[in-house]
């Protein structure tokens, strides 16, 4: 009976999964196409790689989104983390408005931030380009940074600060030798967060891009209106690799980090 | 740890300019005209035009109908991810695909659902014949299901892996059945997941645009849609923050009636 049961349900779940990795395996696969469309396969070739390696302005474009994302998640990364600490000693009323407000622009739809960004930076004369949507994924990385910060926050039980005042620690001995350490995993894993939700932005950049500058997003869309071109699977192939890279590191990471700060934190965290 | 006050200070400026400005600011916009007339013509002539309204409807329809049935996908699927061992690795798969660029999935399917395209060989090697899979409304739903999959998955899979496993067995011990133990204890424990992942893809879902260009073809025009068109296209701000007025609401509307489900809700983790 039970036996059963589970078939079923690996069926089920392979099916998902199938249905899940389906687009990208066949974006991958195309890639390595010596014909030009993604309908009939024409054999092997790599001349979609050699085009794109030698396509300059879409090689500046995947460097501009990387480093848009490196900086925007490190610096996102230093606010939320320093709004972790600070929401961590507000009190009821404040404790909550503040968090209501973290949370605008984690629910908030993209078009909304997009739209509301443009209007912003155009009242306040910021030119639209690099710096116009470095100050926007920043802006909308924060929060996620706060919300995986702020747990492990939580999870650190304040005897040890305590004891580590008494045992003659300065406020900044104390922040840099027990808070900071206890809280690392959340605040790499805000990291990693904020850097996935760069990476992956669309609508944002989209408002607020202007003419001159591009991130892949914006130029993927534009590309694919036009129709196929096998240069953008060769492209995709290339990012699954290097996202399936960082995700491996991440899972390892996290467990790693995750039994490593078993003695300080007081509820042991799950491996997230 | 009184100095800590000083930390709040870059987290402060973030709040006041880049959370609280916008928001006033686009709310502000709204009530001036294409030539920077105030007005309180935008909303009039939002709540008088069938265009708008018929729009406003439609768009709330597709995302409650994507909502639907991406939970209708994932719910089961977190399920039994959680009964798997090494389920964290598992969910981590599921979680994969939202690393791949958005626009690059999206591309994926303007290749598979195109008229010659892997699904239509297939469909013609079954022998259902080909069909025009690109530029129809289930082409679009399809597509941002797949997309909102994985937003759904994760809530509910946390929400199912925090229920105490003693509650089922307890469960069991008082003689209920299989169906009845989830019926009466997962099913409720799980609601706040359920909540958080419906907040997570109805919201987006009402703003999506460019799934409705790259594989609806313009034949679905969501909230989303028409704001970009507002500002990007017509430069008319005024009535496209009028409409972005309207999101907003919706989007209240959305997490009251989701509500209850405190700080967890609502974040695409």
């Amino acid at each position: 009976m039970s036996k059963r049961h589970f078939n079923w349900s690996g069926l089920y779940l392979a099916l998902v999964f199938v249905i899940l990795y389906a687009p990208i395996v066949y974006l991958v696969v195309f890639s390595f196409s010596a014909g030009t469309t993604m309908e009939h396969y024409h054999g092997f070739s790599w001349r979609h790689y050699a085009d794109l390696f030698g396509d300059t302005r879409m090689i500046t474009i995947v460097f501009n989104t990387i480093i848009i994302a490196l900086l925007a998640s490190l610096i996102a990364t230093i606010i939320g983390t320093l709004g972790a600490l600070a929401i961590k000693n507000t009190r009821g009323k404040w404790r909550n408005s503040l968090l209501s407000l973290n949370n605008v622009l984690m629910v908030s739809p993209d078009v909304i931030i997009g739209a509301s960004f443009l209007i912003f930076f155009t009242m306040l004369g910021i030119r639209l380009g690099f710096v116009s949507v470095l100050l926007s994924h920043i802006a909308f990385c924060i929060p996620i940074v706060v919300l995986m910060v702020l747990p492990k926050i939580n999870e650190l039980s304040p005897t040890l600060v305590d004891a580590a005042y008494d045992l003659g620690a300065t406020r900044w001995q104390a922040l840099s030798q027990v808070v900071l350490p206890a809280i690392t995993p959340g605040i790499g894993a805000g990291y990693f967060m904020a850097l996935t939700y760069s990476l992956d932005d669309f609508a944002v950049t989209f408002f607020v891009t202007g003419n001159g500058f591009s991130t892949l997003s914006v130029e993927i869309y534009s590309r694919a209106r036009q129709g196929i071109n096998l240069e953008i699977n060769a492209l995709s192939a290339i990012m699954f690799l290097v996202s399936l890279l960082l995700v491996l590191g991440y899972y390892f990471i996290s467990k790693h980090g995750g039994r490593r700060n078993r003695i300080v934190t007081v509820k042991e965290g799950d491996a997230q | 740890m009184r100095q800590k006050t000083l930390f709040i200070v870059p987290y402060a400026l973030w709040i006041v300019l880049f959370v609280i400005a916008p928001l006033v600011l686009i709310f502000y916009q709204s009530f001036f005209d294409i030539s920077g007339h105030f007005t309180l013509g935008n909303y009039g002539s939002y709540l008088t035009s069938r265009v708008y309204l018929k729009m406003t409807f439609n768009s709330v329809w597709y995302a409650f109908l994507i909502t639907l049935v991406t939970l209708l996908i994932s719910y089961p699927t977190a399920y039994v991810l959680n009964h798997l061992p090494n389920k964290q690795f598992w969910l981590l798969l599921v979680i994969l695909p939202t690393w791949i660029n958005l626009l690059l999935k999206t591309y994926a399917f303007i290749g598979l659902f195109s008229r010659s395209g892997s699904i239509n060989q297939f469909l013609q090697f079954v022998g259902l014949g080909s069909h025009q899979l690109l530029f129809t409304d289930a082409s679009f739903m399809f597509v941002a299901a797949y997309i909102e999959i994985p937003f759904m998955v994760l809530p509910i899979f946390n929400s199912l892996a925090e229920i105490s496993p003693s509650l089922i067995n307890a469960s069991k011990d008082l003689g209920a059945s299989q169906w009845q133990t989830f019926r009466k204890v997962v099913l409720p424990l799980s609601m706040p997941g359920v909540k958080a992942g419906i907040q997570a893809v109805f919201i987006p879902s009402l703003s999506l645009f460019m799934i409705t260009r790259l594989i609806g073809g313009n034949r679905v025009i969501t909230l989303g849609t028409a704001i970009e068109e507002h500002f990007l296209t017509t430069q008319n701000w005024g009535m496209g923050s009028t409409i972005g007025m309207i999101l907003i609401i919706a989007m209240f509307i959305v997490m009251f009636i989701t509500g209850e489900t405190k700080q967890k809700g609502g974040t695409r983790r």
